[in-house]
Parts: C-alpha cells; structure tokens; sequence
C-alpha cells in the first residue's frame, strides 16, 4: 500500500473488458491506457456505447466478476486495483477513489436521512466518534455550499431539489478524502441553470482540494468547463488525447473532428444542414476487423477496413489512432 | 426507385418464436419443462401406463415398502399398487392445479385489463372488491370458502378459483396500468383510435404474457392447496386417486413405512418446483431487451 | 397572416392530493394561461427546463390529456367541437415523442406501428403497408431490411426514425416534435435534425419543436417560446430573442450555455438555486424567487405579456410600462 509520492494518482494499462453474459462475449472497453497526475482532471469523452462508464467502473470493480473478464492493470496511487478483494476492496471504495453518479436520486438510499448516509460513510472507513463524524458531514456540506446545512442533513433524498442532491452526492463522495475522484456523467440529469452551478462547484472544490478527478460525459461543452486534458472514445478505445485546447482547436481523429464539427452552434442560415457524421456507432459484439470508425468515416481509406489503427503521437501529450496521421506525419 | 426489391425482405421472427429461442438456451428451465410434459403425458395415459387398478386393493398385501415383488414403488394402507396410484393420481392433482388456475386467469385477467385500462373510479370499484378477497390468508380462504360449498371436486374448483381471481386482477391492472402510460399507446391515441382498437392492438399483446407468466407460476400453488383440501377432507374423496388425499390417508403409516409415505409428497414437490423453474426460466426469455 | 393553430387560455392542474370526498387540496400548476399562435411553415422552439410545463403543452394539444381550461384553433374552427373533431384534428396534428423505444409496441413489426394510424382511419392494410414502406425509404430507412422488424432490434436513431414516419403516416400538417432528438448521441442527432428539415421542406410541416436544448432549438426554430414553470416568459423571433433577450430567465438560460471554449469558461453561474416545485407555485411572477431584478410588484402580481414589436413579446415587470417596477417606463399614455 505505499504511495508513490510523484507517481500518478491512477495508472490505467492495458485495460480490456468483456462482458460475457450475453449470447456473444461483448467487448466493451479495449486497450486502454490513461494516467492522470495529481490534482488533474481528465475528462473521458464519448457517446453511449464507447466504454467510457465501463472504463470508470473498472476503477471501482463495479462490474458483477461473474459475467465481466477485465484484463489489465489499474492502479489508484500505487495500489494494485485488481488484486483487492473483499475488505480490502470495500475498504478502496470510497476511501481509495470514491464516485459521483449521473441519477443521485438512484444512488443514495431512499430510506436514509442523507446525513445519515454521510455519517455512516465516514465511520465505515475512519475511526471517530459519531458526533464527530456528523460535525465533518457538516463541514462537507457547508464545502458544497448546502444553504442551511444543518437542517438539510436531515432531510431524505426525495425532500431535496436536484441539484442540492447532487451536492449531497458530491459530500458524500468526498467526506472520507479519496484520492481519486471518479463522475460518471454528474450533470447530465440536470436543467442547464443548475448544470452550470453543479460544474462551477466541482472546479471550485478541485482548485480548493487539490482533487485528482476522472470525469466521463457526452457533452463536449461540460468536458472543456471541467478538463486539464480530454480523452475521446470510441467502440471502447480512447481514438484522441490531448489536453482540452488541442483537442478542441486542433483536433487530429476524425471521429473528434466530425463530433465537433456536428454540434449546432450558433445561428443557422436558412437551408442550411448541419455536417453529420453518417451512420451509427457499431455493434461491439461485432466489430469490424480494422478501425471502428471506418465505416462512418470520410476519409477511410482500403487499410482502415483491415488494419487496427496505430496510435500516433502528433504533439506534446497530444495522441491519436489513426492511420492518416501516420502518413500525413 | 425500386431497386432494392431484388433484395430478400427481412421479416423478423415474431415475438413468441424468440421467446421460445431464449427459453431452449436455457437448459435447466428446459429441463424443467420436459418434466411436466412428462408429468402431463402421464397424467393422460395413466390407463395404459399403470401396471394395475389403482382402486383394486389386496388385503393381504397391505402397506408394502418399494421394491416390493410385482409393486415397485409399493402397497398403500388397502394393498393398493402405489405406482399405479400415483400415475392416475397425476389425472386429478393435475387437473386440480390447472383449471382453477386457468378459470380465474380469464375472469381475472378481464377484470383487471378493464380497470387498469379505465382508471378512475372503474378501478377503484374493481379493485378494491378484489383487495377484500385478497387480505384473507388463501390457504384459509380457500379452506373457508370449501367448507362453505360443501366437499367436492367441483367445489373445491370454484373455492380455487375465487381464491386465484384476486391476485391476478392484481397483476393484470398493475401490468396494464403500465402500458397505458407507455408512449406507444398515446402515439395511438394521437392516430385518432378508439379505446377498443387501442385495447386489441397494443395492449393485450403487452399485457397477457406477463399476466399468462404469473398464472402459471400459481399452478403449483394452486395443486398444494387443492392437495390440502383433499387432506382436510374437503376436495377429493376416497377412494379416487389424489396425491394430496394419498398424503393424507398414509399418514397413519409415518413410522412404519415413512418411504411409502414420503412418495405422494414427493410427487407434489417435484410438479411444483418444474413449474415454478419453468415459469421463472419463461419469464427471463420474455424479457427481451437487446 | 392568420395562425394555422391558435392556443389561447390553456391551463393543466395535476391534482397531487384529494381529500377523504375527492376533493383537490393541492395541486401542480403545470401549464397555466398560455396563449401562443402556431404560423403555417414556420417552427416555433419551445424551451425551458425541467417543470416548465412544455411536454404537458405537447400532450395538451394532442389531446392527450384534459386540459383543465382553454381552447386550441386550427385554421379558424375550435378543436373538440363539431366544427373540428379531436379525430379529424389528429390527421392534421401529428407527435414525436423523446423515448423512440417507449413509444413504439415492442411486439409490432416497424410496418405495422406505421400502417396501424392509416388503418384507423380507413385505409386498407394493403394501403397502409405501401405507404409505411414509402415513408421508411423517406426517412432513411430500406423498407426490405427494417420494415418486417421489431423495435428492439433497431439503434435509436434508426427507431426515431421510424417515429417520425409513423407520425407522417396520417400526413399530417403540424409535427409535434417533443424532445425528439434529446435522447439520441450528438452524431446520430445531426442526422436527424438534418431529415427533419428535409421533411419539413418536402412536406410543406409546420413544427412545434419542444426542446431542452438551446443549441439545437437556435438551430432548428424561426420563432423561439421561453417557458418557466408552466407560463410564457418570452416569445419572439429566434435570433432577437437569442441576442436580445429581455425575460431574466431567458437571459440567465441563455448565459448557461457553455463556451466550449477553454480560455472563456463560465465563471458565475448566472442564477442560483433550482427551479421550485410546480406544486404552489409562488405568486406574482414565478420567476422573482431566483430574480436579481425582482422588486416588492413582482411579488405581488403577474407581469403581463407584453409585445414590444418585430413579434417579441415579454412578460416581465420591468418591460411592462407603468409596472411599477423601478425599471420599467412610466406609465403609458
């Protein structure tokens, strides 16, 4: 359990998943590799399907072990996340890297007070008395700027408006000081007059805590409010990494390219269409041979179809797997 | 603009052909299913399968144990041949287990879809009536309601059948509510149809399986209470066959012959858990998602 | 020009808890007093977060459910009256709903959900398969390989797809487009979009395209209606209420899109807190609770709408001359 003091805070190599429950292994997350130092924030960036909530649940080893082959290393600041087991691993949730969900109303126990929830959070991992575990969910609570935190940590999920439970959510998640922050998609529930609040906090708390976070969303706008670096996805392989201003200005796959070029902004002149990425993101049960992306892809050529695409360093930090840059580079 | 009808025209096989896909993937809920085939086929060529009469009995053969030379499961307390008894035994805890089932799956599935579909006071009217029948414990309802009619096998088969309407109107109305919200029948809505097209088209097909599903899984239940109005004396007489009545006469016999007793019990648990496997193994083929 | 759909006066209260003899003790205020024209050809965006009461309009104007008050024009003849049957209306008036796999039967083939609103309305299943395999082709979809298919077997794009052709199977004048894309991934919405104004042209539609998204609504609407908790907070022209947004509320949606650019990020969120629970709504404007302009009149009364010109109107205090409020004009003459 020794911290590497300047090793980073989690070390993703080589990470596969396949569920194989199903009628045909399903292969959701594939190769791949991710760092992120301390006090970073990396954004996993995707629509549904391209393993970017399987990748962070590894992180967790949420997945049901009986119907899931995770191959692969993840390590949380030095601890070797695949060997855990038992105490160990329920002694890692929470304290080791904790999780912010997408549907707080889904994650926190109806049946509990959510100070309740807290306390029990913190006495599960931290030996204190009771009254002063309630003190520290009161802190946490003023922390996510919870007006009347006293009262509020009495009140049930169901008595609080969505975005106070998604800060009861974010207390919840930091009350025993985790290494790691993981969101799965913690705005994307919300109206956008309370997005904006939920994401100012979380930069706030970031900055404040010096937070090491991995946060997943479909949304590219949420990724550059949030993010040091982004990491796009595709079919489960990260396709583009690269900070937030080169993947934004200068993005290098196609697949990143055509995202960014697809969203409606701004005014429209009239018959104008929006530049669309053709088809539908692929069957992961059945995935083409060479590059995932070349069916949808304008620029495939006859290589793409066959060969897995190498992973192409453009910049400084800058990646992406794409057989083009090779041969434009 | 018609080229592509060159192309064969993809028709997907329908939902029940899927289904039944699923469930032969599944090899125990198949297993399941062979045997109460099985315990059906039995049940109608019980005259041809048993060895012997199952009513004849010989007194100077009484309450012989399995293995017993030309009776290999045994002799009940009147020298009758257990093998042959239980076979025909198959006719009536079957029958028994089914009908009820099946007549209050009609009358509860129709009260239910109807209360469900019409909300407002329709379903409160309907279903509280159901609710009062519901809150009697059933094993004392059913008993109550036999008591009541009088002994019989034709009683016995209506006190079954009051006692399974309520839980499947139950089911049905919650099932059906669920439907009646779901997008699809407001899009038929907004077409312009009529209550009874929407009914016919978009909600029985929904709403029956899982109605049908939760009906089956009752059979079981149902053949264990009919099996203890036999043994309370109120379903079956002497001296037909039943496998709950067998039960309950053989009992006296408990630490003489306690094998020979066992056998009837064990015929009731092995239909009733192959129902109930089978029932939980259709359930999950139905649930077709992906 | 005169309005192809009028709404004038509609109002939905939910009761949320009846008494011992049913009667209402309280109750969701989930439309209230909307008054809105619908122009032939044009799309009017709808937008406003979550209990605003824009779906509720949808599922009003279709009939869907019982509008508590109100009455819906089309081409000049009251709806649900003898001048214009609900059943007639719905040939004119067709929706779209978010969830594309909710709103088909999952145990109808795609021909079938799309031919089942032609037959209800006398065509023939001959008829209706025909025109269910032209409009697939319509949309994008090969009638051979999707047609004889159940729904869980298509992407969510392909089965919005198939939403929209089941809704112009009646061929219909006005799509009701509620949430239409919101579920799908950003480049399946692209696509969708894009067909939506290829129908809209080849069709000659008119939509009512109710939305979450302020992108897609600038994208999509000629005409944009801001709604907060079940009233019109603004109403105008796309690009005027885009630059020139004169509802608090509008102003605050407006300044919570993000930048999407890394040196320009948000750094206040433009209004506190969430919205209120539509059950009691507050009085007076229902926005003043979260409101940095609002003053003791806001409180105390509805701001009427008011028109200020070029097809913009507002209902705030402070555009509403001789409000009261301090930064309103004085009093008209």
């Amino acid at each position: 359990m020794s911290a590497t003091a300047e090793g980073p805070v989690l070390d993703i190599r080589g990470l596969r998943v396949t569920f194989t429950g199903g009628a045909r292994p399903v292969r959701a997350v594939d190769d791949v590799s991710l760092a992120i130092a301390r006090g970073e924030v990396v954004a996993l960036l995707g629509e549904s399907g391209s393993g970017k909530s399987v990748t962070l649940r590894s992180v967790l080893r949420l997945h049901p072990p009986r119907k899931t082959r995770i191959e692969g290393t993840i390590r949380v600041d030095g601890t070797d996340v695949m060997t855990l087991e038992g105490a160990a691993l329920a002694a890692f949730r929470g304290k080791g890297a904790s999780m912010i969900f997408q549907e707080p109303m889904l994650a926190l126990d109806p049946v509990y007070s959510v100070g309740d929830q807290i306390v029990e959070a913190i006495l599960r991992h931290e030996r204190m008395s009771r009254a002063q575990a309630r003190q520290r969910a009161l802190e946490w609570f003023e922390h996510v700027r919870i007006p009347s935190p006293e009262r509020r940590l009495e009140a049930y999920p169901h008595e609080m408006s969505g975005g106070m439970r998604q800060r009861a959510m974010i207390a919840l998640a930091l009350a025993c000081n985790p290494k790691l922050l993981l969101a799965d998609e913690p705005t994307t529930a919300l109206d956008a007059t309370v997005q904006v609040q939920i994401l100012l906090l979380l930069r706030e708390l970031q900055r404040e805590l010096g937070l090491s976070m991995l946060f997943v969303t479909h949304d590219i706008g949420v990724a550059v409010e949030v993010a040091d670096r982004i990491a796009v996805m595709y079919a489960g392989r990260i396709v583009e990494i690269g900070s937030v201003r080169d993947v934004i200005r200068t993005p290098r796959h196609p697949y990143t390219a055509g995202l960014l070029a697809t969203r409606a902004h701004g005014g429209r002149l009239s018959g104008n269409r929006l530049p669309a990425i053709a088809g539908s993101p692929p069957d992961l049960a059945n995935l083409p041979p060479g590059c995932a992306f070349a069916p949808r892809c304008g620029h495939a050529g006859e290589s793409c179809m066959h060969e897995a695409p190498p992973v192409v360093a453009i910049g400084a930090g800058h990646e992406a797997r794409c057989v083009l840059l090779k041969t434009a580079a | 603009m018609r080229a592509a009808t060159a192309e064969a025209f993809v028709r997907s096989p329908g939902y029940w052909v899927t289904v039944l896909r699923r469930f032969a993937r599944d090899p125990v809920a198949v297993g399941a299913a062979m045997v109460v085939l099985g315990l059906i086929l039995m049940a109608v060529f019980a005259p041809w399968l048993a060895p012997q009469d199952p009513l004849q009995g010989m007194t100077l053969k009484r309450l012989r144990p399995p293995g017993t030379d030309g009776h290999p499961l045994g002799t009940d307390e009147l020298g009758r041949d257990m093998l042959s008894r239980l076979i025909h035994g198959a006719r009536i805890s079957l029958f028994m287990g089914i009908v009820p089932v099946f007549t209050a799956l009609v009358a509860g599935a129709a009260i239910g879809i109807v209360a469900g579909y019409a909300g407002g006071w329709t379903n409160t009217v309907l279903m509280r009536t159901m609710d009062v029948f519901f809150a009697f414990p059933s094993v004392l309802l059913a008993v109550a309601l036999a008591g009541a009619l009088g002994p019989g096998i034709l009683n016995s088969i209506i006190a079954l059948t009051l006692v399974f309407v309520p839980p499947i109107a139950r089911v049905a109305e919650s099932v059906t509510t669920g439907v009646r919200s779901r997008d699809y029948v407001e899009a038929a809505k907004a077409s312009g149809a009529g209550a009874l097209t929407i009914i016919r088209k978009h909600v029985l097909g929904n709403v029956l399986g899982p109605i049908f599903v939760y009906a089956m899984s009752l059979i079981a239940v149902c053949m264990i209470l009919a099996s203890g109005l036999s043994f309370l004396g109120l379903g079956v007489k002497p001296p037909m066959p039943d496998w709950g009545l067998m039960l309950n006469t053989l009992r006296t016999a408990i630490y003489t012959q306690p094998l020979l007793c066992a056998l009837p019990g064990v015929m009731i648990f092995i239909t009733s858990i192959s129902f109930n496997i089978m029932t939980d193994g259709l359930r999950s083929a139905m649930d077709i998602k992906a | 020009m005169a309005a192809l759909l009028e709404v004038r006066g509609l109002v939905k209260n939910f009761p949320v808890r009846t008494d011992l003899f049913g009667r209402v003790k309280s109750f969701v205020s989930a439309v209230d007093e909307v008054d809105f024209d619908l122009h032939e050809g044009e799309t009017l965006g709808v937008v406003g977060e979550s209990g605003c009461g824009k779906s509720t309009t949808a599922r009003l104007l279709l009939h869907l459910i019982e509008p508590t008050a109100g009455t819906i024009r089309f081409e000049g003849r009251t709806v649900g009256t003898a001048e214009l049957p609900w059943k007639a209306f719905r040939r004119q008036v067709q929706m779209v709903f978010q969830d594309s796999y909710a709103s088909l039967n999952p145990r109808l083939t795609v021909a079938e959900s799309i031919a089942f609103g032609p037959m209800v309305h006398g065509l023939s299943r001959r008829e209706a398969e025909a025109r269910a395999n032209a409009l697939l082709e319509r949309v994008g979809l090969e009638p051979n390989r999707i047609a004889g298919r159940f729904t869980h077997e298509l992407s969510g794009g392909q089965r919005q797809r198939v939403n929209i052709a089941r809704a112009l199977a009646l061929h219909p004048r006005v799509l009701v487009l509620d949430e239409a894309v919101s579920a799908l991934d950003k480049s399946v919405e692209a696509q969708v979009l894009n067909l939506l104004l290829d129908l809209k042209e080849e069709f000659r539609l008119t939509y009512l395209f109710i939305s979450h998204d302020l992108e897609v609504v600038r994208f999509m609407a000629t005409r944009v209606l801001v709604m907060y908790l079940g009233r019109v907070a603004e109403l105008g022209p796309t690009e005027a209420l885009y630059t020139g947004s004169r509802h608090p509320y509008t102003t605050a949606l407006l300044g919570s899109l993000l930048s999407m650019d890394p040196d320009r990020r948000t750094d206040a969120a433009p209004i506190s807190g969430d919205p209120p629970n539509p059950i009691d709504p507050p009085a007076g404007c229902r926005f003043h609770t979260r409101c940095a302009s609002a003053e003791p009149v806001c409180a105390a009364r509805h701001p009427a709408l008011t028109v200020l010109g070029g097809g913009h109107a507002v209902a705030c205090h402070m555009s509403e001359p001789g409000s009261g409020h301090s930064r309103a004009a004085g009093r008209a003459a």
